[in-house]
């Protein structure tokens, strides 16, 4: 069970929700065995209920339902659905946790998920997936895409008829189940429990839950959701009808002393953007208005998103304000808002008023930090701090996610990976010791032979063979050409009979399968297992959709769907015959690192390669090891940043797995994941290594302003200098200091904002007050960005006595020297419309962030792109922040966007995560399903390596000087465009190929005799190019 | 093949459509229009591709020619392609195919290009439907019966 050190390779991860799932796959794929647990029937969390996601609109079951069954099927993960830690006891890298399990009622192992038992449950309760705006039976599914695809009876509410018992064909339904005590033995635990949502009826000047129009923004999501109350739509609760005006009021329970979350809930401001749009998308006609205090678009890309919906979607925005109360007109159910503009109170009337709520801490969290011994902090979450951000109070027991405070998407999901690298470091030593490949027979090779294909027609209980003639479908299959056994099955998919498909493969002489039921989305994977038992090459299966397709859409016409159910097996037997056995490439890992760059993110990352067990050969361009962080003194909270850079470049420079290169930069790069060839020259020497991944953590720079007078006046200075003279000074001169914000940030050259600047200027401003509480300080800001719990450093810095003075964009101060030779700032203060003049001693800009000035020249050479502004681009903005497209490359830090110490040390431990999933593999398996050049027919027009998007198709020499396309295995990802746009129809698809498509398309028009598909592909080039 | 042929609307007509969807979006799609049991008509059959930018136009071709008489590509939403942009190729040349269609006579309203999320089975309900009775008024395509092994 453990290695010799008595560590365990195993981790509970608890809360199955973006956070969490993301957590366990990287564990899973690392050789380490997973269990998560979640409260919840189900995995997905809190991203399952959304509809779109901020900025790119991206709809948000559809990228995360490949997450969810990824994790559901992954063989190293364990769902422990509906389950709660009930004690820890242990050391880290050996707990034992006792979990306790509630029932669900329903056989795990034998639950289709097929539903037929909601149909007839006679039991309607509130559905909580959306919100209450819906109803669900007493046995249920938490939404239809969940995972795992079981069933729960919901038993405070169940009346215990039985109908349920009768309907399940499958036999799972088992009321005597009861709670069980389960003990696990973990090394590490992963906290990713979430949040949860403010409840809006604590405000009650808003009227929630007593005016019908007044709605949460998670209720609004559901409404925009095509599977939520209204399909789509928005109406009105209280009369259905279509609104024509929308208010979002924000900061609904954040940055709220008196309902107790002052801090800020960092993802409500995009939210609500992302709403304003999107309902008006959904509702012809429809206005929608924002109230806000200060908006906080700090991500990638949220600025241009925020410019975007008030330009182009022309969703209104009304600043500097919270608003007072919502009030109803009883007669027309429209609600009035009151707020103060510029410090006169105003009245405007909306059909639907959305509150934006913020997040609160998960929900009986307290109860588990007791079980677990960790700490919370003072608002309910997880108690980190800025060196150790994924780190709890208590060692072994790791935090990621909203848990460790409010933040979106992306940022949990790279936490997550952050997290899974430090769970992963207590227990390096027994990597692999829980997980075993399972092992198959020898493959049969069945090239050369006649097609015998065996085809399976599923009943799925009566899911199925209650609408379709099954056995009359199995009899049809029996006439079809290559056919040599058909049958039907209650339950194709059930352990039983496939043994039966593997018995019949022997005995047959089986070399194709094919099998009717359902999706091929979920199950394909279970009967190609079933192949591979059989002897048989996985891909020599195919599956044709005759539920979710056919019986569940055509349920009152049988005759037909059955007709329909005959051509669909014929396709599938037309293209099974076809079908060749492929074998993913096999490519070997080089055990070693590449890092780029020697910040703080670059050294994290080296550091905690080490500690896995790998090689990391660091290249700095700098002579020496630091990055920016040379320049940053001290954290918020007085934390001594320099001391820290000591101990973190000595460890970095004492530890024999780290190669350090500095004066170095990269001359050349070649190769691919697993293999990458890298020229480096560091000191004018150069020096050629190999390396498995690489890891881009170039950093930025601080811009040099241009603006108010920077370096004609010593007077003025940027924060980086500033906070420089106060560290080394130890004391300030001044009576009076300005500081201005986005300077270089947020303008028409550089629309991005540099995310930290806000907070940096609070703190140093915290700072000049320490010293001297005499010293007036003015803070000329446009959107005060200080999110997360940070809100609480600009509310003290407010306290005492730091004077906030906001300015509009179209406004910028005005900054000269008088003809007394004083620094004279004048600026139109927006709140109170009145102009300041101002005589500072010092001007402090908040200096945008910069990319590396070398990215350019670097995403060239690794072939990875770079966004508008100069920064890498990632795979995903949602899922993938850490991946480029191209695999075996990843990124993090300021390469990535500006952001805090705390965040970069999350993403640079994230990273490493992501290289671990491939280090840790003695050789990776590359796709099957890829693209195959016939060399004979390419004439190398290189159109292949124009469409691809992976970077896998290249141009090589033959021997005989041909130029002719080489597709690189390890990186095509098998979407067969490169097959379409080849002229020469040189480029063929693994299991998707031409010919077994057009048989496909052959065999469902069968009236019309042809000849083979084959021979008709070469005058596809006539069509293609017309 | 090259005159252009009035289609004859027929009593009783079923028409015959075959439609490509992605493995990602589309298909899903499909797969949770039959998960929230949505009922639609049964003329179409969908074939799977990893991605729409699979969808060769000479697929699309040969289905007309063999009998179909209308054809879907569908896909992820721009942006959300799993490849990228294979939705966006095959747009560029479902828009080529269109032009070529409308120049043998057959018509670019017998084939459609539709972009389904994974959670919009409604979407994908409704639009078999509407397609369906499209074909169904338009009748039978021009080229059923005339298929010859090569366009």
């Amino acid at each position: 069970m453990s290695d010799e050190e008595g560590k365990i390779g195993a981790v509970m991860v608890v809360g199955g929700g973006i956070a969490g799932m993301q957590a366990a796959l990287d564990l899973a794929d690392t050789g380490y065995l997973v269990y998560v647990i979640d409260s919840s029937p189900s995995i997905g969390g809190a991203m399952a209920q959304l509809d779109k996601t901020f900025p790119t609109h991206d709809c948000a079951m559809c990228i995360l339902s490949p997450k969810l069954v990824a994790t559901g099927r992954h063989h190293n993960v364990k769902l422990m659905m509906a389950s709660e830690i009930d004690a820890i006891e242990g050391e880290p890298g050996n707990f034992t946790v006792s979990v306790k399990r509630k029932a669900r009622y329903v056989d795990e192992e034998k639950c289709t998920g097929c539903g037929l038992c909601t149909l007839r449950c006679p039991v309607e309760v509130r559905d909580e997936y959306n919100q209450g705006l819906k109803l669900r039976k007493a046995i249920y599914l938490k939404y239809p895409q969940a995972v795992p695809p079981v069933l729960t009876i919901d038993r405070d509410n169940c009346i215990g008829c039985g109908v349920c018992e009768t309907q399940c064909v499958a036999g799972a339904i088992n009321f005597s189940r009861e709670e069980e005590l389960v003990k696990v033995d973990i090394g590490s635990v992963i906290l990713a429990p979430g949040f949860s949502g403010f409840d809006p009826g604590l405000k009650s000047e808003y009227g929630y839950g007593v005016f019908k129009n007044v709605l949460s923004s998670v209720e609004l999501e559901r409404m925009l959701s095509a599977t939520g109350p209204y399909r789509g739509m928005v109406l009105r609760p209280s009369d259905g009808r279509m609104p024509k005006r929308m208010a979002f009021i924000q900061c609904v329970g954040s940055r709220d002393v008196q309902v107790g979350n002052p801090y800020c809930s960092s993802v409500c401001c995009m939210f609500a953007i992302k709403e304003a749009i999107i309902a008006k998308e959904h509702t012809p006609g429809l206005e929608t208005h924002i109230f806000f205090m200060d908006m906080r678009a700090f991500g990638k890309e949220f600025d241009e998103y925020y410019i975007r919906a008030e330009e182009e979607h022309r969703v209104v925005f009304t600043r500097n304000t919270r608003v007072s109360s919502v009030s109803e007109n009883p007669e027309t159910n429209n609600l009035h808002l009151w707020y103060s503009e510029h410090g006169k109170m105003r009245r405007e009337e909306y059909d639907i008023v959305v509150l934006s709520v913020g997040f609160d801490s998960p929900k009986d969290v307290e109860k588990l930090a007791e079980k677990l011994g960790i700490e919370l902090n003072e608002h309910g979450f997880c108690q980190t701090d800025m060196f150790t951000p994924l780190d709890t109070s208590k060692p072994g027991i790791y935090v990621c996610g909203a848990f460790s405070s409010p933040k979106d998407i992306p940022d949990s999901v790279a936490q997550a990976s952050g997290a899974a690298c430090r769970a992963m470091s207590d227990i390096a030593g027994a990597r692999g010791a829980l997980v075993t490949a399972k092992e198959y027979p020898p493959e049969i090779d069945v090239s050369g032979q006649e097609p015998k294909v065996g085809v399976f027609v599923c009943h799925c209980g009566i899911n199925i063979g209650g609408v379709l003639d099954v056995p009359s479908l199995a009899e049809y299959a029996k006439t079809l050409p290559n056919v040599v056994h058909a049958e039907d099955n209650l339950y194709t998919c059930s352990q039983d009979t496939q043994q039966r498909i593997s018995e019949v493969v022997r005995e047959k002489g089986l070399n194709r399968v094919v099998v009717a039921s359902c999706t091929p989305r979920t199950h394909t994977t279970i009967f190609q297992n079933t192949l591979k038992e059989a002897g048989l090459n996985p891909y020599l299966f195919e599956m044709t959709n005759i539920r979710d397709q056919c019986s569940w859409v055509h349920m009152n016409d049988p005759e037909r769907a059955t007709e329909k159910g005959r051509t669909l097996i014929r396709m599938a037997v037309a293209k099974a015959a076809l079908l060749e056995q492929l074998r993913p490439a096999e490519v070997e890992i080089v055990k070693s690192a590449l890092v780029i760059g020697g910040g703080l993110s670059g050294m994290t990352a080296a550091l905690e390669l080490s500690k896995a067990g790998f090689d990391a050969h660091l290249v700095e361009k700098d002579s020496e090891l630091g990055g920016l962080l040379r320049r940053i003194h001290y954290g918020l909270s007085g934390e001594d940043l320099q001391g820290f850079l000591k101990r973190l470049v000595k460890q970095v420079e004492d530890d024999d797995r780290i190669h350090v290169y500095t004066n170095a930069e990269l001359k050349e790069v070649s190769g691919s994941v697993g293999n990458f060839t890298v020229v480096i020259d560091s000191e004018g020497e150069e020096t050629e290594t190999h390396q498995g991944v690489i890891i881009v953590a170039t950093g930025g720079e601080e811009y040099e302003p241009t603006e108010y007078l920077y370096g004609k006046d010593p007077r003025v200075m940027t924060q980086l200098e500033f906070e420089e003279k106060l560290a080394k000074e130890g004391e300030i001169d001044a009576k009076c200091i300005v500081m201005v914000h986005c300077v270089g940030s947020r303008t028409a050259e550089r629309p991005y904002c540099s995310r930290v600047c806000c907070t940096e200027s609070v703190k140093n401003a915290l700072r000049v007050k320490e010293m001297d509480p005499g010293i007036a300080i003015y803070s000329l800001f446009r959107d005060m960005r200080t999110y997360g719990f940070r809100e609480e450093f600009y509310r003290e810095a407010a306290e005492k006595g730091v004077v906030f003075v906001r300015f509009l964009e179209e406004n910028e101060p005005v900054v000269r020297v008088d003809d007394q030779g004083r620094l004279e700032v004048i600026v139109l203060d927006d709140i109170l419309q009145e102009e300041l003049l101002i005589n500072p001693d010092y001007l402090v800009l908040a200096a945008a962030t910069l990319p590396a000035r070398g990215n350019e020249e670097l995403s060239r050479m690794l072939k990875v792109p770079l966004n508008s502004q100069g920064f890498f681009l990632e795979a995903h903005m949602k899922l993938r922040p850490l991946d480029f497209a191209t695999d075996g490359i990843f990124l993090c830090g300021l390469a990535h966007l500006p952001k805090f110490f705390e965040e970069n040390v999350s993403q640079a431990c994230g990273a490493v995560s992501r290289a671990l999933s491939i280090l840790s593999q003695d050789t990776l398996e590359g796709e099957a399903i890829i693209a195959v050049v016939d060399e004979s027919k390419c004439r190398g027009c290189g159109v292949c390596v124009d469409t691809c998007e992976f970077g896998a198709p290249s141009l090589k020499q033959l021997e005989d000087g041909r130029q002719v396309s080489h597709i690189d295995e390890a990186l095509c990802k098998g979407c067969g465009s490169c097959s379409v746009n080849c002229c020469n129809k040189a480029i063929s698809m693994g299991y998707f190929g031409t010919g077994q498509i057009l048989s496909m398309i052959e065999s469902c028009f069968p009236e019309t005799e042809t000849p083979p598909a084959e021979k008709e592909v070469a005058e596809v080039k006539e069509v293609t190019e017309t | 093949m090259t005159e252009a042929m009035a289609p004859a609307k027929e009593e009783g007509f079923q028409p015959s459509i075959l439609a490509f969807c992605c493995n990602w979006c589309s298909y899903a799609g499909a797969d949770l229009a039959g998960v929230s049991r949505l009922q639609y008509p049964v003329n179409v059959k969908v074939l799977r591709v990893m991605c729409s930018g699979r969808v060769d136009p000479y697929f699309v071709m040969r289905a007309l020619e063999l009998g179909a008489d209308g054809v879907l590509i569908t896909g992820c939403e721009i942006g959300d392609c799993h490849y990228i942009s294979g939705n966006v190729k095959a747009k560029e040349r479902f828009e080529r195919l269109s032009k070529l269609l409308d120049q043998i006579g057959i018509g670019s309203e017998r084939i459609r290009l539709e972009w389904i999320s994974a959670s919009d089975g409604i979407k994908f309900a409704e639009l078999m439907e509407e397609f369906t009775e499209h074909i169904t008024n338009l009748g039978p395509s021009p080229l059923k019966g005339s298929a010859t092994g090569g366009v």
